[in-house]
């Protein structure tokens, strides 16, 4: 392994066709570089993006990218096993990022979600890759979002996982092609978050241990309600119970397959690209930069103006090279 | 002195029973063990199972590897229950088993040897200690989820009560929770609060066979709270710990007639035996356990209100290994000594109107109910295993930072430790047991010429009705267990016929709720180095923590991940209980930098070398530290297989050990960029 090839983006470009081509033993050496701040690493994850990018690709990622979110002790990682059988008796391969938001206080974080997804260690069909927020506010880490978007290329599901209510599927939101809310009966506070507008209306919504019965039926009428208030009759909202025998899993599967097929995958991406470029040109140059850019209206202008292809590194070029050009 | 106001007894009161906990090997060693044993004046048996046994599995799964015969005897059948008590008069003996999750199966395939000696059920005596919580919170020898397991309790409660009444079905354990760094208020709580869910699932139980509230159901509750007995633990304050006991019997009696409505002064007696403290054994200079253990018996004996019935001691060489026979015959001679040279048994309780004794109970009370309130608060003990797993993750993270800190003075370990080579662990072997590496290999030819032999239709049958039984929630599992004990069925064909009725478990491991960490000196220079460190490799260090095997003691693991936590290293900790295939799957997706493995079983010689192996075969070039009780002479034989550094319960300064890892890392090129960078790029320039 010598240096050269490195520095021209070689092992990079090499791992982004692996994932091209639909190699998913190129998922663990991808994420170490996609995760990686080394300029030498960030030359490499530039490269090995551009192989998957929506202009290598001959248009976009054909993995169904799903964020999962809500709040602690909903169920999320029981629901999550039950989908990853459901998915590979299906023939699926799966990626799962499970992202930790604990670790911006702490420092270092104990990324646990890992333990409680049962999943089988020979499945060469799944890869779960914990991983820390780290440092960076009000969104899910760069790495993410650009773990998200490459294995979308090799895996025919790739979901995000995280918890929170609230900011959390806003972050996701960016990202997934469809978000998915999860909440235990009784979750009072979510329906308030929802109709308050503290929470973005998610595509579908997850009622979890619905073997508890009168509850479970009575959370889920409220919820309904709920999304109907707000005048959003398109919000899915399905009952499962993971306890053996468990149900609503096939459902479940069922609308997030029809929420894939009814939107507009491809105009969806494009937005999050597009916003994606702006909020990371911002979070590089500050408000200053942006204001050299003649204001975020003129950003998001230039940004429409672009090829749909370009990915969001290639985005941020162009924002960069029209605020270094005035 | 007229004998009316004598201090002393007019009798010296019996001695309590006294046992030692062992079994090793086979049932056929392990019976000669114990007859020797009761030779030189034990006067009870202390049955320790090996892992599999403990876990449902038989000797040759998958995941018994390294373990058979290790910790404990491997019982898989009615035959080796036979040999095991061969000789043994059963309708006299009085016989601890330290079984849980399988306990139904072993007091079946008991009560099944004591008929093939002529003894009938209902003059067996002993204990089944049969506590589940304790092992979702401490021991980690667990096999079905909480609900399952419970029931399975309750209904050897029920039964027992009824046809084996001298049996003790289970021993409450408050021993463990010490073990995993409990204080005395949460030793008494937790304990307190796990008994309160036992008693409340017996008397549903009871209420299930006889008309709720009526007076048979009474009856028979007074009987099942009279045969709850306890498994404490004590430790080196030794004034401190008899309050303990004494409180504990308090709030016991408080309970059975306040929750439960017993009357009978002999049904709300507090009954406990107790093996003492060994978290705080040393590793060096281990001659001074012998002080300790000592001191610690003191605990349970000097006051008669508050005695032990039963006492067990570990051996002095606990933290370098597994004990031998003359280790443990030492340890018996300390309770001979205690029960018959001294005169501890000749007073009423000596404490009494003791106002510091007095006031040290009453403290402990206080503490002690304002936390079985917020156990309560969470729903009771069964589903406060989370909280509860996370306070004793905590205290024990407490206690080590102290002794760290020389706060909590351990001596010859972090004082005093100027020392004489010591000629106690002067032979070849270190001073420990070792256990025959053919002994995995007979057992696994023993059980499969015993499953070649039986009457399969039998056993096929007895397994179906189990099953059947198991599937309806009301039926007692009781019988079904001791019919297919007669037909000869397997531990391990026991467990997985529950297992797929029930469906396995993963217990919460009590890391994630770790609070982070006080401000400290030490850790800010560590959290320092840590930083630079993510700037080299890019990314934040990224650790596994791994547990192969079925080793449950997860103490170590634990505070290792929340230190590197608090280091500001991301943890990757998937609880006990990996076989190497799931470490090198996880290893490799996470891309983790380092991986460290912790094993206190004994069977590091075996599964080290393997998870090593499968971590290679992944294409994972991480380096592996392993922590555990790994004997001196085991080191050589790791580093040869590739281990990075070895740690043992002597090296108690965990921000340290980290500071180690980081310079490893500083050191490993191919730790730069992940573990898995290597691989992919040998992969990458052949692809291209």
């Amino acid at each position: 392994m010598s240096g050269a090839p490195r520095a021209q983006g070689a092992v990079g470009g090499a791992l982004g066709i692996r994932l091209r081509e639909r190699d998913l033993s190129a998922a663990p050496a991808a994420l170490n570089v996609l995760e990686s701040s080394t300029d030498e690493d960030r030359a490499q994850a530039t490269a090995l993006l551009e192989q998957v990018s929506p202009a290598a690709l001959g248009g976009e990622a054909p993995g169904h990218v799903i964020g999962v979110t809500g709040p602690p002790g909903a169920g999320k990682s029981t629901l999550l096993s039950a989908l990853l059988r459901a998915w590979r008796a299906d023939g699926q391969s799966v990626a799962m990022l499970a992202v930790d938001p604990s670790s911006r206080r702490s420092g270092g974080s104990l990324l646990g979600d890992r333990a409680r997804i049962e999943f089988d260690p020979h499945d060469r069909g799944v890869f779960i890759r914990s991983t820390s927020a780290g440092e960076r506010l009000g969104g899910l880490a760069w790495a993410t979002r650009a773990a998200a978007h490459a294995l979308a290329a090799a895996f025919d599901v790739v979901v995000i996982e995280t918890v929170g209510v609230g900011q959390a599927e806003t972050e996701v939101a960016d990202v997934a092609d469809t978000v998915v809310v999860v909440v235990q009966p009784g979750s009072g506070d979510v329906l308030q978050f929802l109709k308050s507008g503290i929470m973005e209306i998610p595509d579908v919504l997850v009622i979890t241990k619905s073997d508890l019965g009168q509850i479970a039926l009575r959370s889920r009428r409220d919820a309904s309600a709920a999304l109907r208030s707000l005048g959003s009759g398109a919000t899915s909202v399905v009952a499962v119970s993971s306890l053996s025998p468990p149900h609503g899993i096939d459902e479940l599967i069922a609308a997030l397959r029809e929420h894939r097929a009814a939107g507009d995958v491809a105009e969806r991406r494009l937005r999050a690209r597009r916003s994606n470029a702006l909020s990371d040109f911002t979070h590089e140059h500050g408000e200053r930069g942006v204001r050299s850019l003649g204001g975020r209206r003129a950003a998001e202008r230039l940004l429409s103006e672009q090829k749909p292809t370009l990915d969001t590194a290639a985005l941020v070029a162009v924002l960069e090279a029209r605020a270094g050009g005035r | 002195m007229s004998g009316e106001h004598s201090p002393r007894l007019p009798e010296r009161d019996r001695p309590w029973m006294m046992r030692t906990y062992a079994g090793h090997s086979t049932a056929k060693a392990s019976n000669e063990l114990y007859r020797r044993n009761l030779a030189k004046g034990q006067t009870g048996l202390s049955v320790a199972f090996d892992l599999p046994t403990q876990t449902g599995y038989d000797p040759d799964d998958e995941l018994a590897r390294g373990e058979v015969g290790k910790v404990g005897v491997p019982v898989s059948h009615r035959g080796d229950m036979a040999a095991l008590m061969d000789g043994i008069p059963l309708n006299e003996m009085n016989t601890s088993m330290t079984i849980n999750a399988t306990a139904a199966w072993l007091l079946a395939l008991y009560v099944v040897a004591a008929e093939d000696q002529g003894v009938a059920p209902d003059s067996l005596q002993g204990t089944t200690q049969n506590d589940i919580i304790k092992e979702f919170l401490a021991r980690g020898t667990y096999a079905f989820p909480p609900a399952a397991s419970m029931r399975l309790i309750a209904d050897m409660i029920a039964y027992t009560v009824e046809h084996v009444p001298k049996w003790n079905p289970i021993n409450i354990c408050s021993y463990h929770l010490q073990e995993a760094g409990a204080t005395p208020v949460q030793e008494i709580a937790y304990a307190m609060s796990n008994a309160i869910a036992v008693l409340d699932a017996a008397r549903a139980r009871v209420e299930q066979a006889h008309e709720a509230g009526g007076a048979e159901a009474q009856q028979l509750m007074e009987q099942v709270f009279g045969r709850i007995s306890f498994f404490v633990n004590a430790g080196v304050r030794f004034v401190e710990e008899h309050a303990k006991l004494r409180a504990m019997s308090v709030l016991w009696e408080e309970l059975g007639r306040e929750r439960y409505g017993v009357r009978e002064a002999r049904h709300l007696r507090f009954r406990y035996g107790v093996q003492v403290n060994s978290l705080g054994l040393t590793e060096s200079q281990p001659e001074n356990n012998v002080q300790r253990i000592v001191l610690e018996a003191l605990a349970v004996t000097l006051g008669r209100d508050a005695r032990a019935r039963a006492i067990q001691l570990p051996a002095w060489n606990e933290a370098l290994g597994l004990p031998r026979p003359w280790d443990q015959q030492w340890s018996l001679r300390i309770q001979q000594v205690l029960a018959y040279e001294t005169d501890v048994l000749e007073y009423p309780d000596i404490f009494e109107g003791s106002i510091v004794m007095d006031g040290l109970v009453a403290e402990l009370l206080d503490g002690a109910r304002a936390e079985m309130a917020v156990v309560a608060e969470h729903g009771g003990a069964v589903d406060a295993v989370a909280y509860m797993k996370g306070a004793l993750v905590d205290s024990h993270r407490e206690r080590l930072r102290r002794i760290e800190a020389g706060e909590q003075v351990v001596v010859g370990q972090n004082r005093f430790t100027e020392t004489e080579s010591s000629p106690l662990t002067a032979d070849a072997e270190g001073g420990i047991l070792v256990v025959d590496p053919e002994v995995e290999a007979e057992q696994i030819e023993d059980v499969r010429a015993w499953r070649a032999a039986r009457d399969q239709a039998a056993v096929d049958a007895a397994l179906d009705a189990l099953a059947a039984a198991a599937q309806e929630e009301t039926r007692n599992l009781m019988p079904a267990t001791i019919a297919a004990a007669r037909a000869g069925a397997t531990t391990g064909e026991w467990a997985r016929t529950l297992r797929e009725v029930f469906g396995s478990y993963r217990a919460p491991t009590g890391v994630g709720e770790a609070t982070a960490a006080p401000a400290d000196e030490d850790l800010a220079e560590l959290r320092e180095q840590v930083a630079r460190l993510q700037e080299k490799l890019g990314r934040r260090p990224k650790i596994l923590v791994g547990k192969p095997g079925l080793d449950g003691h997860s103490n170590g693991a634990e505070q290792i991940a929340v230190r590197a936590r608090d280091a500001g290293m991301d943890v990757v900790y998937e609880g006990i209980r990996l076989t190497p295939a799931q470490i090198a799957s996880s290893a490799l997706q996470e891309g983790v930098h380092v991986i460290g493995l912790s094993i206190l079983s004994g069977s590091h010689r075996e599964l080290i070398p393997a998870v090593i192996a499968a971590l290679r075969d992944a294409g994972v070039s991480a380096p592996v530290i392993v922590g555990g009780i790994i004997p001196e002479q085991d080191v050589a034989a790791l580093r040869d297989a590739g281990v990075a550094a070895v740690y043992t319960p002597k090296d108690f300064d965990i921000t340290r050990i980290m500071r180690d890892i980081v310079e490893l890392l500083n050191a490993d090129g191919a730790a730069a960029n992940g573990a898995a960078v290597a691989h992919s790029a040998a992969s990458a320039s052949s692809a291209a």
